[in-house]
């Protein structure tokens, strides 16, 4: 069995497992984590604690996609609108009663180093076990000089981590917000700051969407509307950009907890992958509930099993040597589509996709002969498109008329539906294998191109050290 | 034309005992069931359709929230595409061809969709665009009321033409307003529909007979072309002693005499004479009428039924009981108004039908219904002069629906010895193409 608990992240952070709550509306209170932890929830990072706010009614926001709901999602709820004190007893409560869970105490208030000295003894006092420091709420907070605020000014996140540090004992993670364009500018302020870990991403600045009715985004707050923080689903490939672009840089690395759209085991994985030591999730959480946790321990564990994996540092970071700049890839490396006639359904959209979106290289030719060669040399899809339209239907009412109309020849899939690819002219670009609907119909194939690797890089050095004589 | 067919005069029972049959879609279940759509390039669904909707293009619209250019799709192909939403045989035109059936994955439900779209535009009151009225000096009279004569019509004042439409007939709409199952179509929703195409421009002339040959001419006097949608006309008779006997009703009579409220009730036993399509509505109305016992004889056997797989599968689920191999002989009136349908079994050897000796009984019952195909209007075909008919059909040009007189043009079921609603609309427009056309070549 694998054994996915955390030992030491960061320094000192243990736990059953490597699934987090983010802080937001999840661990809002102490009664809402412990039922997080019953439900099985490795940690939890109490929604951020600081001078109570005010919050606006109403708060949140979604972008659906093709009928499903919360591709992505939006809030402009600030930090905890509850007293200090109450959220620490809470913690107190909590750590007392479930003391192999994590609990880390996020934290926000004003720029001054009396205030943060005060806020990180008292959270330590109440248990935490360790404190995560929010510079990364990108609305609200941000107007007052916090969250964001903070985060997008490397001087002022390292200063600010550097007082936390002179009075923390548990390990400080510095949670980076996005909204900024290099985010290894404040990864390694933090880390020279003395951070113990980082997380990453908080949110990103978003409008997710206007009413056409009354021309007023999305949420309406009386008749306006304010820039949100976007995450859910739609924000992971960015998120698993910034991971890697963190843990990749030397300045920058450190024991990372994952954020950004993790709704399940593998989206987790990836994140692992990447280097990340946990993960937090909120948004799959406000989705579906705490219960979302029991497949992402079962999946991962699963995994893990059939990978060969004991714990997750066998596989912790595996994927960063595999990532690399643009200049070093090969350029000599060659692949083209192939099209399994019989998995085939005859949609066609890789046939439009090429032509419309890549190299026009999918054609509808088994039929009338199939012509290897550039686009001067077939039909284009609108003329295919008139000659259906032009064509005549009727109904089959017969049982010969009907057996005949279903006959398709060798392949499920009528001959003259099945799209070909011309690899002279493929380039390999994916769009196919991307649209096409049915699983591993569509196949990417390496071909020989008898020539050895060759990258950008060499390539442009190459040059240069001909062009040199020629210039001297 | 008029509110014609409301509750007040069909009866209110008859939207209960017809229930419809596809209940519409509710709004989010539609632009779910849209979101599904593959969206494929060159769609089958499309090629398969007679009239060639570009099923993915109102589909897609729907998913968008675009419900106005989603039925303006529709009705540019297929000016009947409220009906045909409710009575193509879609699980073998569109939807049978869906390539989600490869996948083992239900078909996109576009029947319900095009419902969707279509009810959201009769909600709207809107009219789709034409060109402005006499736009083009062409007059066209269309012989028939039904779906051909309308789609054909329809298309032609669109495109600027003027075109009168002459039925025989009280409501126009043809077998769409009398000859559909109710729990497919409602007679007011045919009606509604010809009320659109009306508001568009095309000019109606009901309960006018064109049977005589005086008549033939006035029309060639007063108008440039006439297109032929004369249907199929009667339904065929059995031709067995005792078929006029009061209590011998064909299936279209039934149909339509239920649906214009005249026929409300049935009781005891019924017995259908034929297996077509037509048959099983008439079966299945019988049932929800009152009929105990509904029985549908065939000649032949199960396997040679010229219904639909699911029309068949639908009479079995209301209770229709099936005699194959089983011929009428005769009819003949016995006590209190019941009647004995004389049989007997027969066994098909090198296609010919022979009796089996001593398998002869009869059949007590109430009404026989006899449903064994309809026979076209031989009478005034043959007044047409230079029109030829092979196999009772007028025989057109499939493309153009041209006929052997250039003056006259046809499409569906006279043309094409009965096939569904939407080949019909779809032989209508072709020609109503090929006569604009011909016009402008006279013309030019």
């Amino acid at each position: 069995m694998p054994d996915i608990r955390v030992r030491g992240f960061a320094g000192k952070i243990d736990c059953p497992n490597p699934f987090w709550l983010a802080s937001a509306p999840p661990t809002n209170t102490g009664e809402m984590i412990m039922r997080a932890f019953d439900a099985g929830w490795g940690g939890a990072v109490w929604k951020t604690i600081g001078e109570p706010v005010t919050n606006v009614s109403s708060r949140y926001s979604a972008t659906d996609w093709n009928g499903q709901r919360i591709m992505g999602f939006n809030n402009i709820e600030l930090i905890s609108d509850r007293p200090v004190e109450v959220n620490l007893s809470e913690m107190a409560e909590v750590k007392k009663r479930y003391p192999q869970n994590a609990v880390i105490a996020s934290l926000m208030v004003a720029s001054n180093r009396e205030t943060w000295h005060e806020i990180v003894m008292r959270a330590e006092d109440a248990g935490a076990d360790g404190l995560e420091l929010n510079f990364g709420c990108p609305h609200g907070m941000s107007e007052r000089g916090m969250g964001s605020a903070v985060g997008q000014v490397p001087e002022y996140a390292e200063m600010i981590t550097a007082w936390v540090k002179e009075k923390a004992r548990t390990p400080v993670l510095v949670k980076l917000t996005p909204n900024i364009s290099d985010i290894r500018a404040v990864a390694r302020a933090a880390k020279r700051g003395g951070a113990d870990g980082l997380s990453a991403i908080n949110t990103i600045n978003s409008i997710t969407g206007i009413d056409l009715d009354t021309f007023v985004p999305r949420p309406n707050v009386d008749g306006k509307s304010s820039h949100g923080g976007y995450c859910g689903p739609a924000v992971r490939p960015i998120a698993l950009n910034m991971v890697q672009q963190i843990m990749a840089d030397p300045e920058s690395a450190l024991p990372l907890s994952g954020i950004g759209g993790i709704g399940t085991w593998r989206d987790a994985a990836e994140f692992f992958l990447l280097g990340c030591g946990t993960v937090q999730v909120c948004t799959a959480a406000m989705h579906y509930g705490y219960r979302i946790v029991e497949d992402m321990t079962d999946g991962l564990e699963n995994w893990m099993r059939q990978k060969g994996f004991a714990t997750i540092e066998d596989f912790r970071g595996r994927s960063l040597p595999r990532v690399t700049d643009w200049k070093y890839l090969n350029l000599n490396y060659k692949i083209v589509a192939r099209i399994d006639e019989q998995k085939c359904i005859g949609c066609d959209l890789c046939h439009i996709a090429c032509w419309d979106g890549a190299h026009q290289c999918i054609h509808l030719d088994r039929v009338s002969g199939p012509v290897d060669g550039h686009v001067e040399l077939h039909p284009i899809p609108a003329a295919r498109e008139a000659a259906s339209r032009a064509s005549l239907a009727e109904t089959p009412v017969t049982r010969k008329e009907r057996a005949a109309a279903a006959a398709t020849g060798p392949y499920p899939t009528p001959l003259a539906r099945i799209p070909r690819v011309d690899e002279t002219e493929c380039v390999g670009c994916n769009l196919c294998s991307l649209v096409c609907p049915v699983d591993e119909c569509i196949t990417m194939v390496q071909v020989e191109t008898g020539l050895a690797p060759e990258t950008w890089d060499e390539r442009t050095r190459g040059a240069a050290c001909v062009t040199q004589p020629n210039r001297a | 034309m008029s509110t014609a067919l409301d509750d007040s005069q069909v009866g209110p029972q008859l939207r209960e005992q017809f229930g419809e049959l596809k209940p519409a879609l509710a709004p989010q279940a539609a632009t779910i069931e849209a979101d599904r759509c593959l969206n494929c390039f060159d769609a089958p669904c499309t090629a398969a359709c007679p009239t060639h909707i570009d099923v993915p293009g109102f589909i897609k619209r729907i998913a968008s929230g675009n419900l106005r250019g989603s039925a303006m799709r529709i009705l540019d192909a297929n000016i009947l595409g409220a009906s045909c939403a409710r009575v193509c045989p879609v699980e073998v035109l569109c939807e049978g061809d869906c390539v989600m059936h490869r996948q083992n994955r239900k078909p996109i439900q576009i029947g319900l969709l095009q419902r969707h779209a279509m009810d959201a535009f009769y909600a709207s009151g809107e009219l789709p665009p034409a060109k402005a009225r006499d736009a083009r000096k062409l007059r066209v009279a269309c012989i028939g009321g039904g779906p051909a004569s309308l789609g054909c019509a329809a298309q032609l004042v669109r495109e600027g033409a003027s075109a009168t439409v002459i039925d025989r007939r009280e409501l126009p709409g043809g077998l769409n307003t009398y000859g559909v199952a109710e729990y497919k179509l409602r007679a007011a929703e045919s009606v509604r529909e010809v009320e659109m195409i009306r508001r568009i421009g095309v000019e109606f002339r009901t309960g006018v007979d064109v049977n005589t040959a005086a008549a033939l001419e006035a029309l060639e006097g007063e108008f440039d072309f006439i297109f032929l949608g004369v249907g199929l006309g009667a339904m065929q008779r059995l031709g067995v002693p005792g078929e006029d006997a009061k209590g011998v009703m064909n299936a279209l009579e039934l149909i339509a005499a239920y649906k214009t409220g005249h026929l409300r009730e049935l009781r005891g036993t019924v017995v259908v004479v034929g297996a077509g399509n037509t048959a099983i509505d008439a079966a299945n109305a019988a049932r929800r009428l009152g009929a105990e016992t509904v029985y549908m004889l065939y000649r032949r056997s199960e396997s040679d039924i010229s219904a639909f797989d699911f029309e068949y599968e639908h009479a079995k689920q209301e209770g229709v009981q099936f005699l194959w191999r089983r011929l009428p002989l005769a009819i003949r009136t016995a006590a209190q108004g019941r009647l004995e349908l004389d049989t007997v079994q027969v066994n098909q050897v090198n296609g010919e039908l022979l009796p089996l000796p001593g398998s002869q009984y009869a059949i007590e019952c109430d009404l026989v219904v006899p449903a064994i195909g309809q026979s076209p209007l031989a009478e005034l075909l043959h007044t047409l002069r230079g029109i030829e008919i092979r196999n009772g059909r007028i025989v057109a040009d499939e493309a153009t629906g041209k006929t052997a007189n250039p003056r006259y043009f046809a499409g569906g079921d006279c043309v094409n010895g009965g096939r569904e609603v939407v080949d019909a609309v779809a032989g209508g427009k072709r020609a109503a193409n090929a006569i604009l056309k011909t016009a402008e070549a006279v013309y030019a």
